[in-house]
């Protein structure tokens, strides 16, 4: 039987989906949001490492599974390998109803405003795409500020001297911190640092129906066991599925989004749970499916006026994919420094974003999430004997002795770091797969090894006994934090959407992900990925009112 | 049913999924190099061979060969350097075998698809796998490594999550924890 027609189709239920499906439902448009993964719980999962979304060695228990997605990959000899989920090189986020908003770490980290126009600010790079946004942070605020209210977020930003500029206080209050917050705290204070509480989309007071943080040690990863995180599948996505006009289709898997003659989206084409082709026409459809699958399933999207694929006929769809490159230092102590306060994540430094006049961008820096045995089993200073009694001894010693500090390097766009369909390989269902594949600017690396050293510092003041850097190269696999092969720009030449995230090239196709950033800040992008959702959400469902999409 | 239950018990149906008998003593005395004991047990007695092998006929089914290939190799290495099996070796001469091949010291006749080190890798990684993964799979007995790390459980209180749990207290003495 086929379909109902519905006003929009919106594909992948993660931050920016769930937050579109719920503007247009309560906007009054009939939505379908499809999710290629279903419904996860904590029971399901449990505290069990091995499967989490951080280390993931037997399986990415938040999904996708490794039975029917694969990618390509570099094999570091000019051709390419095949990949699975729970390998580093595919470059995974999740997928699942809320995607990667079920097990992230939930920081709720606005861009700074020199982020949106770093253009302006530094001028051209060379070798980088770097543009400005066509949207401003200010533009953006009340779609942050509405994203902190609706989901929840806790911060306090009174110590934060460079804090972006608000309107109003976060709807909760900061969470305290831990042992190590506590220490790295006065160390920051004495080296004339700012330290502040990490905002966190996470309940530090009950909020809206949710009850407040009970500091698991397993969050970073996996599912809360009680909801005091906040991601889009407990709280906007169940707003827009009691309006009525949502439907949630779950296990189904877009393949293609269906072009007409006059070039414009008439709707999808997925495979339904019993892996049966069907379709689902629209009047608008608007795709969230993150930077590397919403470029696939665009790429994919062949017709007689885009046979380049939906939208891409001046090639830039999937193009200048960007990740962070993550970067810090490790420090041993002496005494304990661990008291098992999850999810242990909770201290901050803005002092190294835009501030430095040879520096092109920055990142905050934190002290990490928790590091559970068995990732902490990779942690040892180069050189280590990783096996035998030296990995046991260091395992006992400094388990609950050691401190990591790191940050999020902004990384400059690059033209040839793209995501692309691989012209043979098929997933499970025929679907050809997305290959990623190009390198870091090497500003990415200089200002790595700027905050590296900021890092170091921070926890050698902070009395480590022993510290030593973590610094990125130039390979790159862009997964959670995956973003720009959609970017948004006044120019049709140098973007794929409009300050909508409208496609310049059809007008009934929305993008809202982090595909639209034009450079992802020196910060977690999962707040600002859920404040495009509104941006975008609220510019359809304001054009509906008036003029229906026709 | 009975008929089916007297033959297997005839055929003495073997306890490991995947590896044999032997590979799993040999295997043994691998990741008890890998993790050896201390004031805390090591890899032999956290049952990681058991989380290996099971592993190997759920989500490590690809490294199948890898095990049975490598573990054959290693075994005539071993065989050939120093005319005895591996675990019939004093514990000292065992690590510095393991070290010879981590840094690629063997001779590669044995060797097809997986180089030496390769192997060694493959097999520490999953060592410490079993040994601090949750025991749902198979190793990390008695959450063995959550003890030895001094990390609480259930981790959160009236949140008891953890499964398998017996709650004896290790004591290396005791006969039923020997090596």
């Amino acid at each position: 039987m086929a379909n109902k027609h519905v006003n929009a189709v919106v594909i992948g239920a993660g931050a920016g989906g769930g937050v579109v499906a719920k503007e247009l439902a309560t906007g009054g448009l009939t939505v379908v949001l499809f999710e290629r993964g279903r419904w996860h719980t904590f029971d399901e999962h449990g505290d069990d490492e091995l499967t989490s979304q951080r280390t993931f060695p037997l399986k990415c228990g938040y999904g996708p599974d490794n039975e029917r997605n694969w990618r390509m990959a570099p094999d570091g000899k000019d051709g390419w390998k095949k990949v699975f989920p729970n390998e580093w090189s595919y470059g995974n986020n999740a997928a699942c109803v809320g995607s990667g908003t079920v097990s992230y770490g939930a920081m709720a980290w606005r861009f700074q405003p020199e982020d949106f126009h770093l253009k302006t600010k530094y001028g051209a790079v060379p070798g980088s795409t770097l543009d400005d946004w066509p949207v401003s942070y200010y533009e953006l605020e009340p779609y942050y500020e509405k994203a902190e209210y609706e989901l929840g977020v806790a911060g306090d930003p009174t110590n934060d001297p460079y804090v972006p500029p608000r309107k109003n206080p976060y709807p909760m209050p900061g969470f305290s911190f831990n042992s190590e917050g506590i220490i790295l705290e006065k160390a920051a204070k004495r080296l004339g640092l700012h330290p502040f509480p990490i905002p966190m989309l996470r309940n530090s007071v009950p909020y809206h129906g949710r009850p407040a943080c009970i500091r698991m040690r397993t969050c970073v990863g996996f599912a809360c066991p009680v909801g005091a995180k906040a991601g889009t599948q407990n709280t906007v996505i169940p707003v827009a599925l009691k309006t009525g006009n949502c439907e949630l289709r779950i296990n189904s898997m877009v393949s293609e989004i269906i072009i007409d003659d006059k070039g414009r989206a008439k709707g999808i084409k997925y495979f339904d749970p019993d892996n049966k082709l069907r379709e689902q026409t629209s009047d608008l459809v608007v795709v969230s499916a993150s930077a590397s699958e919403t470029a696939r399933l665009l790429l994919n999207s062949k017709s007689k006026l885009f046979p380049n694929g939906a939208g891409n006929n001046n090639g830039w769809i999937g193009r200048n994919i960007q990740d962070h490159a993550y970067t810090g230092a490790y420090g041993l102590f002496e005494e304990k420094v661990y008291d098992d306060v999850g999810p242990g994540a909770c201290i901050a430094l803005n002092d190294f974003n835009h501030r430095f006049a040879d520096i092109i961008g920055g990142g905050v820096l934190c002290n990490e999430f928790i590091r559970m045995p068995y990732q902490f089993t990779s942690i040892r200073p180069s050189g280590s004997r990783m096996w035998g009694k030296d990995h046991k001894d260091f395992q006992k010693q400094y388990f609950k002795r050691h401190i990591a500090v790191h940050g999020p390097v902004q990384e400059m766009p690059v033209f040839d770091k793209k995501v692309e369909v691989d012209p043979l390989v098929k997933d499970f269902w025929g679907i050809p797969v997305a290959r990623i594949s190009g390198l870091r600017h090497d500003n990415d690396i200089k200002v790595a090894h700027f905050l590296a050293d900021k890092a170091e510092k921070w926890l050698k003041e902070a009395g480590a006994t022993r510290t030593w850097q973590a610094v990125p190269g130039k390979v790159s696999t862009p997964s959670q934090h995956q973003a720009g092969t959609c970017r948004m720009g006044n120019d049709p030449k140098t973007s794929v959407t409009n300050r909508f995230g409208q496609l310049h090239e059809i007008d009934n196709i929305f993008i809202a992900d982090g595909s639209l950033h034009v450079n992802n800040g020196g910060y977690n992008p999962a707040l600002t990925i859920l404040a495009l959702g509104y941006w975008v959400g609220g510019h359809i469902t304001e054009n509906w009112k008036a003029t229906k999409m026709k | 049913m009975l008929i089916s239950f007297n033959t297997a018990c005839k055929n003495k149906i073997s306890k490991w999924r995947y590896l044999n008998e032997e590979e799993i003593g040999l295997l043994d005395a691998i990741v008890e190099q890998i993790i050896p004991t201390d004031d805390f047990p090591g890899g032999k007695w956290a049952n990681v061979s058991n989380f290996i092998d099971k592993q190997l006929d759920t989500y490590y089914r690809k490294h199948q060969l890898a095990y049975r290939e490598g573990l054959a190799a290693f075994e005539k290495t071993v065989i050939q350097m120093k005319g005895k099996k591996f675990e019939e070796l004093p514990f000292a001469e065992q690590t510095s075998l393991l070290e010879k091949m981590e840094a690629e010291e063997f001779s590669g006749n044995y060797w097809k698809d997986h180089s030496p080190a390769n192997f060694f890798d493959m097999v520490r990684q999953h060592s410490l796998q079993g040994y601090y993964g949750s025991p749902g799979h198979g190793g990390n007995r008695e959450y063995i490594s959550y003890r030895m790390l001094g990390l609480d459980y259930p981790n959160v209180i009236g949140q008891n999550r953890y499964n398998d749990l017996s709650w004896r207290k290790y004591n290396p003495k005791s006969p039923e924890n020997g090596k």
